[in-house]
């Protein structure tokens, strides 16, 4: 689903800033629909990682408090041009979210 | 959570846990997530509970975290919030929104060259309190700020 995320990673100095955006709905499952007032189930990715030339750099988890859409910053250093960045995110419901994005 | 889990991943290494898990075929590379998902810490309501859940109990105020976040925020749905912490040997960085239903927002692990900062975007109900926690030389350390919120993020 790589239409789902955006990615781009520029050289900063010694260190390339990584800027990632992920088409998702966030639900928290504490929402409730306007119409039927019935709870909107929890959706929401839940694990992230991130890697550099295949070795993982940051691993988060994610609660629904992250805002829909969810964009994700992080910046890692002794990365060169041409190096490749990667993401792997996962929601509760087990679909994958996967991107890469080499240094510019 | 399986305390005797947690105890054997901090020892044996992330790496090497996960090493041994593509190896012994438990987990496809590119799918390699180091620990299961923390819900106690993500389903607690109570902003103290979530924090001790989330292993950053106890920490001291430490203004060397500085934290990004707009003084008011009209859309409390999407509030971006960023953190840098300038602690040596910092590894980890956890979020958290007090007045939320549920206060913790997302933890991260720093390794192989990872600079200790992140930028993300919240949800907040309503005008609380940020707080960011960080684990730096096995010592938990935080700083707040807060943030009003015009129209709350959560709920419908």
């Amino acid at each position: 689903m790589a239409e789902a995320m955006k990615m781009r990673a520029t050289m900063e100095g010694d260190v390339v800033d990584v800027k990632v955006l992920i088409q998702h709905a966030m639900e928290t499952g504490l929402r409730k629909d306007a119409k039927t007032e019935k709870l909107i189930p929890a959706h929401f990715i839940n694990q992230v990682v991130a890697t550099l030339n295949g070795k993982t750099v940051l691993d988060a988890q994610w609660g629904g408090g992250i805002a829909k859409n969810p964009f994700l910053g992080f910046r890692i250093k002794g990365a060169k041009p041409g190096d490749k960045v990667g993401i792997n995110a996962v929601d509760n419901l087990g679909t994958k979210f996967d991107g890469e994005v080499v240094v510019a | 959570m399986n305390p005797l889990r947690r105890a054997f991943l901090k020892n044996a290494g992330v790496v090497g846990t996960v090493a041994v898990a593509i190896a012994t075929g438990l987990l496809k590379p590119g799918a390699a997530f180091a620990a299961a998902w923390n819900s106690l810490a993500f389903t607690a309501k109570d902003p103290a509970e979530a924090i001790n859940n989330a292993g950053y109990g106890g920490a001291a105020e430490s203004s060397d975290i500085m934290i990004k976040a707009p003084d008011i925020a009209e859309n409390g749905a999407v509030v971006p919030v960023s953190a840098t912490s300038n602690i040596p040997g910092t590894t980890s960085m956890a979020f958290f929104v007090e007045k939320n239903p549920t206060p913790m927002i997302a933890s991260f692990e720093f390794s192989n060259g990872a600079e200790p900062y992140i930028a993300t975007r919240v949800k907040m109900a309503k005008t609380s309190v940020v707080r960011v926690t960080v684990k730096a030389g096995g010592k938990n350390y935080t700083n707040s700020r807060e943030v009003k919120v015009t129209i709350g993020g959560c709920g419908g």
